[in-house]
């Protein structure tokens, strides 16, 4: 049976679409890129796959049950979102933050113990953030606040991860690294992965399977050989790009082409100011 | 000199208290913490109360007031002077508890409104509780009526919840409430009813006039223990349910989505909170008076001291809230005896230079 399963989903904000017949399947352990021009619905579709916004149409199950039948601290031990920001108004402490991420896994009354520091350790450690522990949230730089989320998320132990842009404040290294950590953790524990990312290359790289979206339809959906390809990118981008083979990897790699090339080049060249 | 005496344990209150909490700032909390915590804070409530008892006009002098302290209650008690008997037990005693009380209700509502609108301005007030609890008041003092055997606090809450009413009714729909239209709301409704009380004031007699300002700047005096065992069982009922989602409320503090996927039926427990935290400032309000200040500031100093984790936000706001108000109304009623002043004069007095010596330290 697959681990998530969305048929016919079709959600609407007031009167706009933003999802159209939304069918797919994620197995478990599966690693799922979702791209896609800005507006296209990727963080909608995370949001309704997390139960926190509900479809008007259509039926979201995780392990065969529906989404909507499912109590929200029961979707939260299986289900873990790293947000694209965060905002703090009063400071909480790195470790406090982290701890929330046992919240699901703790009654209402029990108060975190020994296996929840633990947990919680072992989370800022791998997202490198331990040394941060006793620091408020906001002395925190947008990177290392990123890495506290992730932290949070890894300690709340889902079986899937959500990831909305989870590294847009993340330099190359730390990209690098929670990518990896993410892909570890996908291989050897068979953590199922959703991640929506603006850079096409990246999900190249990491992911099993892409979804392309477009206006709120799913435009094509396959390994990143199937759907990264030239004329897929230009019809759902609408933007000139180049694609070929990473030699290093032997993932489709994508260039992005200025739409004006000669144009522009001789501009910079001539040194002449642009006429307006 | 006697009046200056709280000069001395105002400085000792803070000083212990800066001193309990520091130490422990780097740990997380803990059962063991809050306890901890807990019992700190209430030795220095009873503290406070016990140093409260013993100052003020009167001419009690303290000689056998101190040997009541140590000596146990039932052997000193039976021979002291009936007048003073009266003055401590039926004035300042009823009157300390119940700033105590008051304190707490108006100090756990701020944390709580603090929290759920994610707002570090918002106060117990801002929802507009406090317009429609004085409108109620100043009608029920200018008309005289009184609605048996309530009187004026009687029509203060009545007030209080229908603004409640009002509020949630303009800002909720049937599926959930927004905290950005629920603090417009308020605005709104604080600015009908100010306009409200100032009609009411300007047609006032000279005489209602008085005790209606007295009432709108917060006013201890009429404590009576009937008041105090009401506002005394709201607040617990009120401090109990808030307790419950104290830990749910941590995580919609940092985002009602996150909230939402770390598990908390986000809706449910905003409206548990803000109903809660709405009826304790009602009572509080109708009893009291506006209190200023207290509800707004005791909940930063305490985050600033101990963190923000609620569970142990709420209790120590609560009890450091009513010792500060129990300060407060000493000085109140003490540095122009035999006249009194409104305690919410006191409050913003001591309490902003406070704050602000706390904003410095944070920053430094």
């Amino acid at each position: 049976m697959p681990l998530i399963t969305l048929e016919h989903i079709g959600f609407k904000y007031e009167e706009k679409w933003v999802l159209r017949n939304i069918s797919f399947e994620v197995n478990k352990g599966e690693f799922i890129g979702i791209i896609g021009p800005n507006g296209s619905g990727k963080t909608t579709l995370l949001k309704v796959i997390d139960g926190v916004l509900i479809p008007q149409e259509g039926d979201v199950q995780i392990n065969g049950i529906s989404c909507n039948k499912l109590k929200r601290e029961h979707l939260a031990k299986m289900i873990a979102v790293v947000p694209q920001e965060s905002m703090m108004i009063f400071p909480f402490t790195v470790q406090e933050i982290v701890l929330m991420g046992r919240a699901p896994h703790l009654g209402k009354w029990r108060f975190e113990g020994e296996t929840d520091f633990r947990i919680a350790c072992q989370a800022m450690e791998m997202t490198d953030t331990l040394s941060l522990r006793n620091r408020s949230m906001n002395a925190l730089s947008g990177g290392e606040r990123q890495r506290v989320l992730i932290a949070r998320a890894l300690a709340q132990q889902p079986q899937i991860m959500l990831l909305d842009e989870p590294t847009a404040f993340l330099d190359i290294k730390h990209e690098i690294d929670f990518f990896d950590m993410i892909q570890l953790l996908n291989k050897n524990q068979d953590l199922t992965v959703m991640a929506v990312t603006h850079d096409i290359n990246l999900a190249s790289l990491y992911c099993d399977r892409i979804i392309l979206l477009r206006e709120g339809n799913i435009h094509c959906m396959g390994s990143p050989d199937e759907v990264i390809n030239e004329s897929h990118i230009k019809e759902v981008y609408e933007t000139n790009v180049a694609v070929d083979k990473n030699p290093a990897t032997g993932k489709p790699r994508v260039t992005p082409l200025s739409s004006h090339p000669s144009e522009g080049g001789s501009r910079l060249k001539s040194g002449a100011a642009p006429q307006l | 000199m006697r009046k200056y005496f709280f000069l001395p344990f105002f400085t000792l209150t803070a000083l212990t208290l800066s001193a309990s909490h520091r130490s422990e700032q780097d740990n997380v909390v803990t059962m063991k913490r809050v306890l901890q915590v807990t019992i700190t804070l209430f030795a220095v409530f009873v503290f406070v109360s016990a140093i409260s008892l013993l100052v003020g006009p009167g001419g009690i002098s303290m000689l056998p007031l101190l040997k009541l302290l140590f000596t146990g209650w039932s052997e000193a008690t039976f021979s002291l002077p009936s007048t003073e008997k009266t003055i401590l037990f039926s004035i300042r005693l009823p009157r300390i508890i119940f700033a105590g009380i008051v304190g707490a209700c108006l100090s756990m509502a701020g944390v709580v409104f603090q929290g759920l609108l994610r707002n570090p301005l918002a106060d117990p007030y801002i929802l507009g509780i406090s317009g429609g609890s004085a409108v109620g008041a100043i009608i029920a003092i200018i008309t005289g009526i009184s609605l048996l055997p309530l009187g004026i606090p009687g029509i203060a809450f009545s007030g209080a919840l229908l603004t409640i009413i009002l509020v949630f009714g303009i800002a909720g729909t049937k599926k959930e409430i927004h905290s950005t239209t629920l603090l417009l709301a308020g605005v709104i409704v604080n600015a009908f009813f100010s306009a409200a009380i100032l009609f009411l004031i300007s047609i006032a007699s000279e005489r209602n006039l008085h005790s209606a300002m007295f009432w709108l700047m917060g006013d201890l005096s009429l404590a009576e223990w009937s008041d105090i065992a009401l506002t005394g069982l709201f607040l617990i009922i009120g401090f109990i349910t808030m307790y419950i989602y104290s830990r749910d409320l941590n995580l919609i503090v940092t985002g009602e989505e996150t909230a939402m996927q770390l598990g908390v039926n986000v809706e449910l427990t905003k409206k548990v909170l803000l109903i809660a935290a709405s009826i304790v400032t009602g009572v509080a309000v109708s009893v009291s008076g506006i209190i200023g200040f207290v509800g707004l500031i005791i909940p930063h100093m305490m985050r600033m001291l101990s963190g923000s984790d609620h569970r142990l936000l709420l209790p120590s706001s609560a009890l450091f809230g009513g010792s500060f108000l129990i300060v407060a109304d000493t000085i109140a009623r003490t540095i122009t005896a035999p006249a009194e002043l409104p305690v919410g004069v006191i409050t913003a007095l001591c309490g902003a230079p406070y704050f602000i010596y706390l904003l410095r330290r944070k920053t430094a």
